[in-house]
């Protein structure tokens, strides 16, 4: 099987649909000659041209509505927001617009577009330009979340997101575009919905999302060494979230610990933990845990920074908590 | 280079046309003075915003668009939606809520769609339609289709961010898309002088660029001229074009608006010089009986419409999850 960065599995997914198909389309700020802020686009201004990788103007608002326009007509437009903080001045184009044109027609309307954002700390930009909003758009009827983690998975999803008929956000996380593994020949596309058990375990279940799985995989090694057998799964897709998982997870394992970068409180932990309580409540020893960051703006010093985020070793304690109420 | 130009008296339909336009806009009042006294009656659920006053462009407007052009238009939407080919049966039932309304009963007055006839939906943000007219269009561009997107907003939406981002995209992509200022001189209950700070709408479609042709919204056949040269410009891929109507809201905001914020004599005023039917009746000297035999012939369209609407079907209260996702 041929080895893929994350950045490369993205474009790879974003080129082999713009290849079979004049209806998919790219936009953003900056993906052109630049090939993105994070480099994803590279090289597909040459292969595909600017009538089909188009730059546009720094305008959140009219580039999420342009998309949606031409969605509408049954094109397959990828827009690129190019930090997932920007989501929110493209707000209500997603929010009133996107997710809600189908049902106020009647049916009458789809809107297949594809969203794709990334972000993400680590790497000290501050506040405005490294928190994860994955949770905001959860609550929005109409819409479909993918956060995929890994090469493979990033491609599979991001062609089903362009081959869906409703709106999907589609978060990446800046520090995993570098990580590297392997990917079937082809692509194959992933369906919605369908978790990925990234280890198997029979102590606790960890649920994590973006950045937060390979940390989880870190601490479910580390938890290893202690004695403790940790099952690592990756809801994949947010919205639809494929519940019967995570339930029969937590019915063989009897505890919980949720993981994600963003702040805990209010996060998608929160839903996650309410559906795992509510489907496996019996089956319980021990609270469930939720691992997210502290409540906070994300200030700029690294010390600070590093602090407030999640990292393997918090999932670690959290597992640990668990296992110590048994 | 932008050009502003004024359109004077307007030469280019037939007599024959004219009338069938009068009809139309009798038609179109006859429906909102029954839509007023049913609401008034206690029978139409929510919030409704009538188009007394704007008849003439709306038909205007439509009578020299193709069928296969497209409109998004604003919460004050049903003399739009009648001129795009809608039967005025199916929008009384949506007003009713019933599932022969042209949304099913999803949508209701602020949401009108009618996607087969072109109309993309009316839209209850406003501005919020605008950036989606620019996707539209641009879809219209990538595919090389004779056709143009057309959007209707009011004087309050060239205020918002989404107006001068959208017409800033459309005219950077030069995209067919006709961006319609009904220009009533209130956003709601806020006059001019109080939101906006110059008199002429055009300066802001020529800081963009763009062509702006500027005509009186109440002479139905300069609105079909302007329209006619607008829509041949952009179709011909010369860019977006900016028409400036002026016309008069000759009611308030909303049903039941106390109109506490105008002068009573005003809309008497208005009533006699401005209205848009009576001085097309006087212009075509339609005789006294003449126009019985037309009043009583649309009266009874409208008449029909309601008994239409009351015999619908109610919705399964569980269809309301229906179309969350296509």
């Amino acid at each position: 099987m041929p080895e893929l960065t994350y950045r490369e599995a993205v474009r790879d997914a974003l080129s082999a649909a713009m290849r079979q198909d004049e209806d998919v389309f790219i936009m953003g700020e900056d993906i052109a000659e630049m090939g993105g802020s994070m480099g994803v686009t590279q090289g597909m201004l040459a292969e595909f041209g600017p009538e089909r990788v188009r730059n546009t103007p720094i305008s959140e608002i009219a580039i999420v509505g342009a998309g949606i326009g031409a969605a509408m007509q049954g094109m397959r437009p990828v827009v690129e927001i190019m930090y997932q903080d920007f989501l929110t001045i493209s707000m209500e184009q997603i929010v009133n617009q996107a997710a809600k044109h189908r049902t106020m027609s009647g049916g009458q309307l789809k809107v297949p577009l594809t969203l794709r954002t990334q972000g993400g700390a680590g790497w000290s930009p501050g506040a405005q330009h490294a928190q994860q909003v994955e949770s905001w758009f959860c609550h929005v009827p109409g819409l479909k979340v993918a956060y995929p983690s890994t090469p493979e998975d990033v491609r599979g999803l991001l062609w089903s997101s362009i081959y869906d008929d409703n709106p999907v956000i589609f978060f990446e996380h800046r520090l995993l575009y570098p990580l590297k593994g392997e990917v079937p020949e082809e692509i194959e596309p992933i369906p919605f919905g369908k978790a990925r058990v990234m280890r198997e375990g029979s102590d606790v279940t960890v649920i994590a999302i973006g950045r937060m799985v390979p940390e989880a995989m870190q601490a479910a090694q580390d938890a290893e060494q202690e004695g403790i057998s940790v099952e690592v799964i990756d809801p994949r897709t947010l919205l639809p979230l494929d519940e019967e998982a995570l339930i029969a997870s937590v019915k063989k394992t009897t505890r919980c610990v949720t993981a994600h970068e963003a702040v805990t409180r209010g996060g998608f932990g929160a839903e996650l933990a309410a559906v795992v309580q509510s489907g496996a409540f019996d089956y319980l020893d021990a609270p469930i845990e939720r691992v997210g960051a502290k409540f906070a703006p994300l200030a700029f010093s690294p010390a600070m920074e590093q602090w407030a985020v999640p990292h393997a070793a918090d999932v670690l304690e959290a597992v640990k908590r668990t296992v110590a109420r048994a | 280079m932008a050009k502003v130009e004024e359109k004077s008296v307007a030469t280019g339909l037939s007599d024959e046309r004219l009338r069938d336009l009068f009809r139309e806009m009798l038609l179109m009042r006859r429906f909102e003075e029954k839509v007023e006294e049913r609401f008034r009656a206690g029978e139409l659920p929510g919030f409704l915003h009538v188009a007394i006053g704007q008849e003439a462009v709306a038909a205007g407007v439509m009578s020299a668009l193709e069928p296969d052009d497209t409109i998004m238009s604003t919460h004050r939407a049903h003399a739009h939606t009648l001129a795009k080919g809608t039967h005025p049966n199916a929008i009384m039932a949506e007003l009713y809520g019933k599932l022969e309304g042209c949304s099913q009963g999803y949508g209701g007055s602020m949401h009108l769609y009618d996607v087969a006839n072109g109309m993309l939906g009316a839209n209850a943000v406003v501005g919020g339609g605008l950036p989606q007219i620019t996707g539209t269009a641009l879809a219209y561009k990538l595919r090389k289709q004779p056709r143009v997107a057309v959007a209707f907003f009011g004087d309050g939406a060239t205020n918002t961010g989404a107006f001068h981002e959208s017409l800033n995209l459309a005219q950077l992509w030069k995209v067919p898309a006709l961006f319609v200022l009904e220009m009533n001189g209130w956003a709601e209950s806020t006059p001019m002088s109080q939101h906006l700070p110059i008199t002429d709408l055009s300066e802001r479609a020529k800081a963009f660029g763009m062509k702006a042709i500027s005509v009186d919204g109440q002479d139905v056949e300069a609105v079909h001229d302007a329209t006619a040269e607008a829509r041949a410009y952009a179709v011909e891929g010369n860019g977006p074009v900016f028409l400036n109507v002026r016309t008069y809201r000759m009611v308030g905001h909303y049903i039941g608006d106390p109109q506490v914020y105008r002068e009573k004599d005003e809309i008497a005023d208005l009533r006699d010089t401005k209205d848009p039917i009576e001085l097309l009746r006087a212009r075509l000297e339609i005789s006294d009986e003449d126009f019985e035999a037309l009043d009583t012939e649309v009266t009874a369209i409208v008449e029909a419409s309601v008994e239409f609407a009351k015999a619908g079907t109610d919705p399964n209260p569980e269809d309301a999850l229906k179309y969350v996702y296509a």
